[in-house]
């Protein structure tokens, strides 16, 4: 492996370039470089892993009981990958990524504050998951934040949040997360569940094959130890952080009844969906996906999205767990590699076949997780009109729900025009799924027929003097001169 | 569906700020009109332009339009029951030499002797003094003290809603196959059904060279992509829109601090797919132009860039007025990424010739014969 730290070292051009280094980009990479592809693997962060293996080469936390078996399981991807001629650029953004006029792709990228735009034969984006917005009334508050980013801290630097701390929400990472955070010496005073009682009934019918999943041993461990070992309240029907300049308590309503806690941070988590912004700037068509409720990019069997040579692998093209994404990694990278005409079909498929069947054992009993676990209505569009729903631009629910109702605004596109939500950094991030929900509870449709956020590259923001010294490829120098 | 419903006494082709403006005076003027747009109203160059309200430098041959829109920008309230975003905060040209400064004199020269007299030559204090913060090398330039800006898709939606509740029917998501003579009438065949009526204005913006070769008067429309981005929020630091005239550039900082970067760069548009690829180089070059004019905004965090699919014709004067061949046929196109503006008074003024059969804003020179076989040399 290759690490590139400057801008300059990239090349002009990659057989493939992958976005992302989680299971699904580690995996991609290391395949398509073990079948001797010249490979990009461009990263966020300043080492490989992901959110789920983050900081697996550099964390603090010795104790290999705090994080979990399942975690210390990232180390094996990364040493494959080192053991390749692949080029791994850490704190390198990819914030742009569209088709050149020769088939191929361009990448923006950004290292060390420079720009470039490099080519690309095939891309793969493994940019994974985000957290489900959930927005609540004082979700705002400084003492609030996701319990992904709790998990961040822990991980890369040890921490853990300091005074009382209440965990909130629903989804197995949840029970994680708090098993995770006690474990590392928190002071968990409440774990809020608000997983609808009635989601139970919908998810019985694919009970009998989660029974046979690799879910089930793992998440009843995970969830057993929780519930024994932290104050627990199931049925939770409403939150709301309370506090002037900080988080000082919440109200939780369960069982017909308000109480109040006192805390001094409060961490919230409502499951994962997959991080659509590049792929959806890239111009990659999506759908909405009624089972994991949120927006997915479509792909095929080999997780080709609509865009000839452009893949999506990993919790971006749908939620599956850090397994299903390094040999959803394998089988992409084999794909590119058959299109680049490196091997042929019948290869990539011998080659794909044992991976194939091990990622179709390794998703087993997913349907019966996405059916428990769904977030209640009450948590996807939130009722209290003062809830603020985009934060970077402080657009409320309400008032979104009447923008919606009375100018008879139809899809989140045009809502931006009247409200800016969705316009400000984060680039809808945070904001768009809870507005796609309230858009379709005020017109009576589903989410699926108002749409989502056209989102527009820079996918993450590049200063003006960034973009302003972009240096001048290769092939536009050639055009001037000739 | 009754055949009431499938006809009027106008249809407009396209739900632009064009088509919806004529729909809107239309139905002001009593008339019964349906509106037919493929996406929905502002969906391409009328909802993501720079939302430039502009007469400054302008090509003399529209001025007679431009200022009758202007006149209504400034009523808008009135006109639509929304005040669309409007600032009046004027645009200025920056000379960025004297060569320049001596071209922009010779211009408002011009101006002044054929009876124009909205745009003023300014000297360097006064250039200070409305753009504080440009470069110290600028020498003058030229200001248009009413133009400002607007909000364009919120604008778009504005006066289709206006006349929505004046009656007009809008009908979106239905796309247009063709167009064709039915007797008295002309036929619009769509997606869903066909709609009847003795006049038609192909305001189709992008797509308009369809429904005009259609009518035997094919145009040498060449679909555009031009690219804008936008900035993270800075601190308050210009008012009016800046443009130049030797670079390509746009310049306006909206209330809430965002800066707007445009001038014309192109991208290149997908049209079959409602698609556009930005061209990073060329963005690059304005970026590079902002850097050198603005020094405040090099560290700017440039948020989103966008392009959207326009209509440019050769001597980037729109397609205005009657049709060359046909009774009953109206064309509103071609508006070469300076039409938003125009809006409004267009509108009002295919309105009036539509209603009247005549108007008194001089439209002399934007008819469609000039693209007519046998105007070529």
């Amino acid at each position: 492996m290759n690490t590139l730290r400057e801008i300059g070292q990239l090349a002009e051009h990659y057989d493939i370039a992958i976005v992302g280094a989680g299971p699904a980009g580690l995996s991609a990479a290391a395949s398509a470089a073990e079948l001797g592809l010249s490979v990009l693997l461009a990263d966020e962060n300043p080492a490989p892993g992901g959110q789920i293996y983050r900081a697996i080469t550099t964390t603090p936390v010795a104790d290999k009981c705090v994080l979990g078996e399942d975690y210390w399981k990232g180390g094996a991807l990364v040493t494959r990958l080192e053991r390749t001629a692949a080029a791994y650029a850490p704190g390198c953004t990819v914030w742009s990524v569209a088709p050149d006029e020769t088939g191929g792709f361009e990448l923006g990228l950004s290292l060390g504050g420079q720009a470039r735009l490099v080519s690309a034969g095939q891309i793969i984006l493994a940019t994974g998951a985000q957290e489900r917005p959930f927005p609540i009334p004082g979700w705002t508050l400084p003492g609030v934040m996701t319990a992904g980013a709790a998990q961040i801290a822990l991980k890369s630097s040890g921490l853990v949040p300091s005074g009382r701390t209440v965990i909130a929400g629903c989804g197995p990472l949840l029970y994680l997360l708090a098993g995770q955070l006690a474990a590392a010496g928190a002071n968990i005073v409440a774990v809020l569940d608000t997983t609808p009682r009635r989601n139970w009934l919908f998810a019985l019918a694919s009970l009998p094959d989660f029974l046979l999943s690799p879910y089930l041993a793992k998440g009843l461990k995970l969830m057993l130890q929780a519930r024994r070992k932290l104050p627990f309240r199931t049925g939770v029907t409403a939150l709301a952080a309370e506090g002037t300049d900080k988080v000082t308590s919440i109200s939780v309503t369960h069982g017909g009844r308000t109480e109040t806690i006192a805390c001094d941070a409060l961490l919230l988590h409502q499951g994962v969906i997959p991080g659509i912004n590049l792929s959806n700037a890239a111009g990659c068509a999506q759908h909405f996906d009624a089972v994991q409720h949120c927006w997915t990019p479509t792909v095929d069997d080999w997780f080709a999205s609509s865009i000839p040579g452009i893949a999506i692998a990993g919790d971006g093209a749908g939620i599956g767990g850090a397994e299903s994404a390094a040999l959803r990694g394998e089988i992409a990278a084999l794909d590119a590699a058959c299109r680049l005409g490196r091997i042929s079909e019948a290869q990539r498929n011998a080659k794909a076949a044992p991976t194939q069947a091990e990622l179709a054992r390794s998703l087993r009993g997913r349907r019966f997780l996405d059916l428990l676990y769904r977030p209640a209505e009450t948590f996807l569009a939130p009722p209290v009109d003062e809830t603020i729903v985009c934060r970077c631009e402080e657009v409320t629910a309400g008032q979104i729900r009447d923008t919606a109702s009375r100018l008879g605004v139809t899809g989140p596109n045009q809502m931006k025009a009247f409200l800016r939500c969705g316009m400000g950094p984060c680039q809808g991030r945070l904001c768009g799924p809870t507005v796609v929900e309230l858009i379709a509870q005020a017109h009576k449709v589903s989410p699926a027929e108002v749409g989502y956020y056209r989102l527009r590259p820079p996918v993450k923001p590049i200063t003006l003097g960034e973009l302003a010294a972009l240096p001048p490829t290769e092939a536009a120098v050639k055009a001037v001169v000739r | 569906m009754s055949a009431s419903d499938r006809s009027a006494d106008v249809i407009v082709i396209g739900g632009g700020i064009h088509g919806c403006s004529t729909a809107l005076h239309c139905a002001m003027r009593g008339l019964s009109v349906i509106l037919i747009e493929k996406d929905h109203a502002g969906r391409h160059a009328s909802g993501v332009n720079a939302g430039g309200v502009r007469q400054l430098a302008r090509h003399v041959a529209e001025i007679p339009l431009s200022n009758t829109s202007m006149a209504l920008w400034h009523r808008i309230t009135d006109l639509v029951d929304d005040d669309c975003g409007f600032t009046c905060d004027g645009q200025v040209l920056v000379a960025e030499d004297d060569e320049d400064l001596g071209n922009c004199r010779a211009r408002v020269d011009d101006l002044t002797l054929r009876g124009f007299h909205h745009e003023e030559l300014i000297d360097a204090a006064e250039l200070r003094r409305l753009v504080p913060a440009v470069s110290d090398s600028c020498p003058g330039g030229v200001v248009s003290r009413r133009d400002g800006a607007a909000i364009p898709l919120r604008a778009t939606q504005a006066f289709k809603r206006k006349a929505v509740a004046l009656g007009a029917d809008i009908r979106e998501g239905v796309r247009v196959t063709r167009v064709a003579r039915d007797g008295a009438n002309w036929r619009v065949e769509t997606d869903h059904g066909a709609f009847l009526s003795p006049r038609i204005v192909n305001a189709a913006g992008a797509w308009a060279d369809r429904i005009a070769a259609d009518l035997a008067e094919p145009v040498p429309l060449e679909v555009i992509a031009p690219m804008l981005m936008i900035t993270a929020r800075m601190p308050a630091f210009i008012k009016p829109v800046v443009i130049l005239r030797k670079r390509k550039l746009s310049f306006k900082q909206f209330e809430n601090g965002t800066v707007l970067i445009g001038g014309g760069y192109l991208g290149r548009a997908i049209r079959a797919e409602n698609r556009t690829v930005l061209d990073w180089g060329k963005l690059a070059t304005n970026a590079k132009t902002v850097w050198d004019l603005f020094p405040i905004m090099r560290a700017a965090p440039i948020l989103r860039a966008w392009a959207g699919i326009e209509a440019r014709m050769p001597d980037d004067l729109p397609v205005f007025g009657r049709s060359a061949k046909h009774e009953g046929v109206y064309h509103q196109f071609g508006f070469s990424a300076h039409g938003f503006q125009l809006g409004p008074g267009a509108g009002a003024v295919m309105a009036e010739i539509i209603a009247t059969g005549s108007s008194n804003v001089p439209i002399d020179g934007l008819g469609i014969a000039r693209f007519a076989p046998s105007a070529q040399p």
